[in-house]
């Protein structure tokens, strides 16, 4: 294997261009984005790329970070807000190989972070992108198939029916029961689905510091908010937006303003709650230390 | 003091409506104007084009020529209740200029679906077409309201309620799926839900057939009730004349697509003049 530096002056294998892509695609894939970013919210068709993962895994959002990617870059994977999972190791590897770029489990430390269902704890900063990985980038899809016609519904602001989703929750469980995917209205216009983050990060996606962007590999969508964009979740007057909380605090650092995970620790019904975002628990415990 | 109007000021007009598939196959040359606070039924044996002539006038279905003009007047519901229908500049879902004459196949689609949403119902023949059958009776019936903004669930809830009572289904029943309801039960929730936000112009595509008789007695009964309460202007079409004469203050009638007689209900029912409206009511043609 040689190494060559590539037009960006980074290393990469040869064979492969700088981060798999060619430079027509990411140059195709940063238009839309562009789009993206000028309009907060809306769904931009792409010419997506096969990527040597199968889709569910991530294409989308690894297609969007291979078109970003700079050689300065430092990329960190998160999983459900683990650096650790199969998917975030290989995506991770994946980038390593074919960008040459340093990675990081560090939240502060990265340029562009990788993520499936969560948004880190730590608040990111200008300096920072976040690329989520999308299965179902339509949040209209689930009353109408038709893609022609949800096309239109967002261009005409017809979302009545976001909020029927919402009437029907209450009507069954006395409160809005939508936990994941939990639909937003950006920029006071088109209404989005931030792909399955738990509702706990929807707050955090409302005047973000950092440039968010969404990508869904197989149906070749990306969308973006961009840097302090107002994010508004879709609700009630009288059942307003809640995230969830829990009673305890994580078991491993103490942290009580973090998104935790149950864990079985024993066959006898044994459990425990613990941050799902591992770099925030290492953190805290660091600073405990 | 404030008197009654004795002309009432136009809300609909058809101005030489065509719209054909085949030789008298559709509509042809239709012109009428419907005023404000009318129910005009449209009657015709089947395949005469009373359903494409309601098409065209709803806005679905775009005619091959002629003309569908509504004039907006006072401010509606959705307009008195804070959505965004008055704005000078038209919004993405706003209709625009508050008064006025509309040409329903000039403006954008965006504008004609706005109407269709905000100031306009549709009853269609089958209830199942009108209803979400995935939802619930509440969630069906304030739809429309959370269309037009409303974000008050125990308001929507409330007024759910109220027209769950209006026409006379069961108020406890408002978490019921539309499935477990009869196919009379049906439409009453159907028409629940178009008239919920109480639009200035309703149609109807015969909401009474596919029903029992007896149903459709009580049906009738509570639709004319609830049209003179509300003082709705409807253009109602069906190839029954027993409805139309319930419901209609005035009719026309329809064959091969055409026009054949227009006037006022009684009239035409007790003195027609046309051999086919004659044989009509006779009841010499079934449908
Ligand atoms: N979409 C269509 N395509 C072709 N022909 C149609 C269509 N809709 C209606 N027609 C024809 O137009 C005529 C009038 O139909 P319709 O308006 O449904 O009559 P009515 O409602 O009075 O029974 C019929 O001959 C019917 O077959
Ligand atoms: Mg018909």
């Amino acid at each position: 294997m040689t190494l060559r530096v590539d037009d960006q002056g980074g290393l990469a294998y040869s064979g492969y261009n700088f981060a798999y892509l060619d430079e027509q695609t990411k140059r195709m894939i940063r238009r839309a984005l562009l789009k993206a970013v000028a309009i907060p919210g809306y769904q931009v068709p792409f010419g997506g790329r096969e990527m040597p993962m199968p889709y569910g895994w991530g294409t989308g959002g690894m297609q969007l970070t291979a078109s970003i990617l700079g050689a300065d870059d430092v990329l960190k994977v998160i999983d459900q807000g683990a650096d650790d999972t199969t998917n975030a190791v290989s995506i991770r590897t994946f980038f390593e190989r074919v960008a040459g770029v340093e990675t990081t489990t560090s939240t502060a430390a990265a340029s562009v972070i990788q993520t499936r269902h969560r948004i880190p704890e730590l608040p990111l900063s200008r300096h920072q992108i976040l690329v989520f990985q999308v299965p179902i980038p339509e949040p209209l899809r689930f009353i109408e198939p038709s893609e022609e016609e949800t096309r239109v519904m967002h261009a005409l602001e017809e979302y009545g029916v976001m909020h029927v989703k919402l009437y029907e929750d209450i009507a069954r469980h006395g409160h809005i029961a939508t936990t994941y995917a939990y639909p937003v209205k950006v920029d006071e216009r088109y209404v989005m689905d931030p792909s399955p983050i738990p509702k706990f990060d929807n707050p955090k996606l409302d005047m973000n510091e950092a440039l968010m962007l969404f990508g869904a590999g197989r149906e070749k969508r990306l969308y973006a908010i961009p840097p302090y964009t107002q994010v508004k979740s879709l609700d009630f007057e009288d059942h307003p937006f809640e995230i969830q909380s829990w009673d305890e605090a994580c078991a491993l650092c103490g942290a009580s303003d973090s998104y935790l995970d149950e864990v079985i620790t024993d066959d006898q019904g044994g459990r425990m709650f613990v941050c799902s975002d591992t770099d925030y628990c290492q953190q805290c415990r660091g600073e405990v230390a | 003091m404030k008197r009654p109007q004795l002309i009432r000021p136009a809300l609909l007009e058809a101005r030489n409506i065509t719209r054909l598939y085949g030789p008298k196959q559709g509509c042809e040359e239709i012109d009428f104007t419907l005023h404000q606070g009318e129910v005009l039924g449209i009657v015709g044996e089947s395949g005469s084009g009373k359903s494409t002539l309601l098409r065209v006038l709803s806005g679905l279905e775009k005619p091959d020529n002629g003309q569908v003009i509504y004039h907006r007047s006072e401010p509606s519901f959705s307009e008195l209740t804070g959505t965004d229908l008055t704005t000078p500049e038209p919004a993405h879902t706003g209709l625009g200029g508050a008064e006025g004459a509309l040409d329903l196949y000039a403006i954008s689609e965006a504008r004609r679906r706005a109407l269709l949403r905000m100031e306009w119902g549709l009853v269609h023949q089958n209830p199942r077409d009108g209803l979400r059958l995935g939802v619930s009776a509440g969630a069906n019936v304030s739809e429309r309201l959370m269309a037009l903004g409303q974000r008050h669930y125990g308001n929507l809830r409330a007024a759910s309620q109220d027209w769950m009572g209006r026409v006379e289904l069961d108020p406890r029943r408002i978490d019921d799926a539309p499935r477990t309801f009869s196919g009379g039960m049906q439409q009453r929730l159907q028409i629940a839900r178009t008239l919920v936000t109480e639009p200035r112009l309703v149609f109807m595509d015969e909401p009474t057939g596919g029903l029992d008789v007896s149903v459709q007695a009580r049906l009738l009964d509570m639709l004319r009730t609830l049209t003179r309460q509300l003082g709705l202007s409807v253009i109602l079409v069906t190839h029954d004349l027993a409805v139309a004469r319930l419901l209609a203050h005035r009719l026309m009638v329809m064959r091969q697509g055409r026009v054949v007689e227009a006037g006022l209900t009684d009239q035409i029912l007790d003195d027609p003049q046309h051999d086919y409206t004659q044989l009509l009511v006779s009841s010499v043609l079934t449908p």
